[in-house]
């Protein structure tokens, strides 16, 4: 076997050790493939939830919203993170990944069960939902399928950890981790109690649907399956958050307002945000309500304040970035310059305006306890988490991509033209349609339904007209979307199948180099407060902040005195 | 390039905090502390709590309290399939089935009076959409759940399923009649 397993990427600097180049993009390209799927799902679901087309009969909806949901939220999300892991271990560090024959089995793992749970979809009888709630059956192949993926997806865990312990052991790096490692690191710990709870629910369920285990309590499946399914949403919002300070580095060369504060708030994350699977429960019978309220408010709305430290922290390390550079005219000259024809930078930045303005406001609004009562279950929900799924990470994701289609895959993005406007696409069409959502579902539109006007139902109900505008908006919005996404598909799969190489010669060798510490703070003449105003150091990013509370704190209000419209119980 | 390196300063830990971010988090901090309280404050103040009474049943146990109702409350029956509308008393125990793919029975209650109403499943997981008041919970097979509820508008209300039970799914519908009382 060769030495020569590194090479060093001219444009970025980064270090590649071969095999996990490899692994990497073997899980990138199984990850877009996926989202191809997904996307095509989505389409089709969109378009029978939309009352004007209404186009796929009952049954095709329910097999493919369930599809949808599963290689979405699941399989797309975590192939795609397990390359993420490996970049911020072992690209990041400069070290060799740990056991990459290991980690191939993980990935074959998890593309068999990605194969295996959608054939069981594909197969008609395992139409349950992601969510799978017993006691409603499912082909078990459906289960198998997700016990193997997360298997292979807990093997990739381990790999990124057990690579941290040879970077440190083989002293790769000077110092502490960087910033983004930890974020990752943030993601794997969340990904090993997701998983774990996973396995705990998913196996005995299997179990049950071949017939050797005989009854599942339905009210402690619900428990467990939350800690699984909201909790890869948490992988992905810890990952999603490091994909954007990496950018924010990559892009203006940014550096942590304090790196203190943003890895406090990262352990925020490790400590709180799990807890966050109670989101679920707030309407199911016989939890209390202490218990619903700590777990609802991660403690005490713990992992909400870290998440509204990182969205302070990241523009903020912008703008200082920006000012630096000599940007400092007015409040938002700094913003107004950026480069928002890189889609690099503009994707993330979408991202991060629409996860905080549309996720996340409307997360907490929903989680909380009482409120959940107006909004659950209502299509309000899936509005919501594609704010957060969608326009967060899978935003993030995308525009990560088209920075390592030169530095991991050496190719040229193909069509920047159309990558360029992708993000726009994806990302204002994905805020039209989570917005139209959220707006049915406070008119009592349900989520997983296949007809809002009741059609052959033995009994009527009739939506106000504003709901059915809504859903149309939303059905719009979604076909925006949509474009948005076969763009991304098309550069994508472009670029790394028939692209052009780049010019840049990067050959392997053996030599290594030691990551060195960030260089010492240039601190512009007078202080960073000096090149921003009122002696804040980032004063736009703040004024933006300050927007952010105030429409964060009437959103919260007004849904209080929605709630204290409907009819008194307890 | 300090995010994707490690900190500059040896011990970065001890670098002081930007104002920026000091008055952030104060504020962010205050701001979640006062969403916490909200909770247990709307426990204490607040009109629309939900119960967190419920009990373990099984299909057979739950469906005997729900037909001893309808066979003696039952004032008329609707639809073809003679669906039963129930008219129990006000303040007294009201039984509401989910099964696949309807509510059963219909009911009739009076503004501004106060019931104990009982959820169960016979099946699997259901859930209680009440619209347009815009009420929702989820009903879990081999639970009942209590909510003591005082309807204040009068009108119909009808239930609509909201969790995926399957291929008739969207056909399970049921319906709350409320009357303006007093006769």
């Amino acid at each position: 076997m060769s030495n020569e397993q590194f090479r060093t990427c001219p444009e970025s600097g980064l270090q590649f050790h071969k095999p996990a180049e490899n692994l990497m993009k073997a899980h990138a390209v199984v990850a877009v493939v996926i989202l191809l799927l997904g996307g095509i799902a989505a389409l089709l679901v969109t378009l029978t939830r939309w009352p004007a087309v209404h186009l796929l009969p009952a049954d095709r909806f329910y097999q493919l919203l369930t599809g949808h949901g599963v290689n979405m939220l699941i399989f797309w999300m975590i192939s795609f993170e397990i390359a993420i892991l490996y970049f911020c271990s072992s690209t990041l560090l400069r070290c060799r990944l740990a056991t990459p024959k290991l980690a191939w089995v993980g990935f074959g793992l998890m593309f068999i069960g990605i194969v295996v749970n959608n054939y069981a979809v594909a197969g008609g009888n395992a139409s349950v939902m992601m969510t799978s709630y017993v006691p409603m059956p499912a082909d078990p192949n459906f289960y198998l399928g997700l016990i193997l993926f997360v298997v292979g997806a807990l093997i990739g865990c381990f790999i990124f950890l057990a690579t941290l312990v040879v970077a440190k052991d083989e002293k790769t790096y000077e110092g502490s981790i960087p910033l983004v490692t930890f974020g990752a690191l943030t993601a794997c710990i969340i990904a090993v109690f997701t998983i774990a709870s996973g396995a705990i629910v998913l196996v005995p369920t299997w179990l049950w649907s071949l017939g050797y285990i005989n009854n599942i309590d339905a009210a402690m499946y619900r428990v467990v399956w939350w800690a699984l399914g909201h909790s890869s949403q948490q992988i992905n919002v810890a990952a999603h958050v490091a994909v954007w300070y990496a950018i924010a580095a990559i892009v203006f060369g940014a550096r942590p307002l304090s790196e203190k504060v943003s890895r406090m708030a990262f352990f925020l994350y490790i400590a709180f945000l799990q807890l966050a699977s109670a989101h679920h429960l707030l309407v199911d019978p016989g939890l209390s309500a202490e218990w619903k309220i700590f777990n609802t408010s991660y403690a005490m709305y713990l992992a909400v304040l870290a998440s509204m430290v990182h969205g302070l922290t990241v523009p903020g390390s912008i703008e200082v970035a920006q000012r630096a550079k000599g940007l400092t005219n007015g409040l938002f000259q700094w913003l107004r310059k950026a480069p928002w024809g890189n889609p690099v930078f503009s994707g993330m930045f979408i991202s991060l305006i629409g996860f905080g303005f549309l996720g996340g406001i409307s997360g907490v609004v929903m989680g909380t306890e009482q409120i959940n009562i107006i909004i659950h279950n209502t299509i309000y929900v899936p509005g919501h988490f594609h704010a957060t799924v969608v326009i967060g990470s899978t935003l993030a994701f995308m525009s990560l991509t088209y920075f390592l289609i030169p530095t991991l895959f050496r190719k040229q993005v193909a069509f920047p033209g159309v990558a360029k406007l992708q993000p726009y696409f994806f990302g204002l069409g994905m805020s039209v349609f989570a917005l139209a959502m959220m707006g049915a579902g406070t008119l009592g539109v349900e989520r997983r339904h296949w007809d809002m006007a009741f059609t052959n139902a033995p009994l009527a109900f009739d939506y106000p007209a504003s709901a059915y505008t809504m859903m149309g908006i939303m059905g719009v919005g979604g076909m925006i979307a949509i474009i948005g996404g076969a763009m991304y598909i098309l550069v994508t799969v472009v670029s790394v199948f028939f692209g052009k190489p780049v010019e840049s010669e990067s050959t392997y060798g053996t030599a290594t180099t030691q990551l060195k510490r960030a260089e010492p703070i240039v601190v512009p003449e007078g202080g960073h407060e000096a090149a921003g105003k009122w002696g804040l150091a980032a004063p736009g990013t703040f004024v933006l902040a300050m927007f952010f509370l105030v429409t964060f704190v009437l959103y919260y209000a007004v849904n209080w005195k929605y709630l204290a419209s409907v009819w008194p119980m307890s | 390039m300090s995010a994707i390196q490690p900190p500059a300063a040896r011990a970065w830990w001890k670098q002081p905090l930007d104002k920026v971010e000091g008055t952030w988090i104060t504020i962010a901090l205050v701001w979640s502390l006062i969403m916490f309280f909200m909770m247990p404050f709307w426990h204490i103040y607040g009109k629309q709590n939900l119960s967190s009474e419920a009990y373990k049943t099984t299909p057979q146990a739950f469906m005997a309290k729900t037909q001893a109702m309808v066979d003696q409350y039952t004032i008329r029956t609707e639809t073809d399939a003679k669906l039963p509308v129930v008219k129990p008393p006000p303040g007294s125990d009201v039984y509401l089935l989910g099964r696949l793919w309807q509510w059963w029975p219909l009911l009739e209650l009076e503004k501004g009076q106060t019931y104990r109403l009982h959820i169960g499943s016979m099946d699997w997981n259901h859930g209680f959409s009440l619209q347009p008041v815009n009420i929702n919970t989820q009903i879990v097979p081999g639970y009942e759940m209590v909510l003591t509820i005082t309807p204040d508008t009068s009108g119909e209300q009808t239930i609509i399923c909201n969790e995926f039970c399957g291929i008739g799914h969207h056909n399970m519908l049921g319906k709350i009649y409320v009357t303006e009382g007093g006769s």
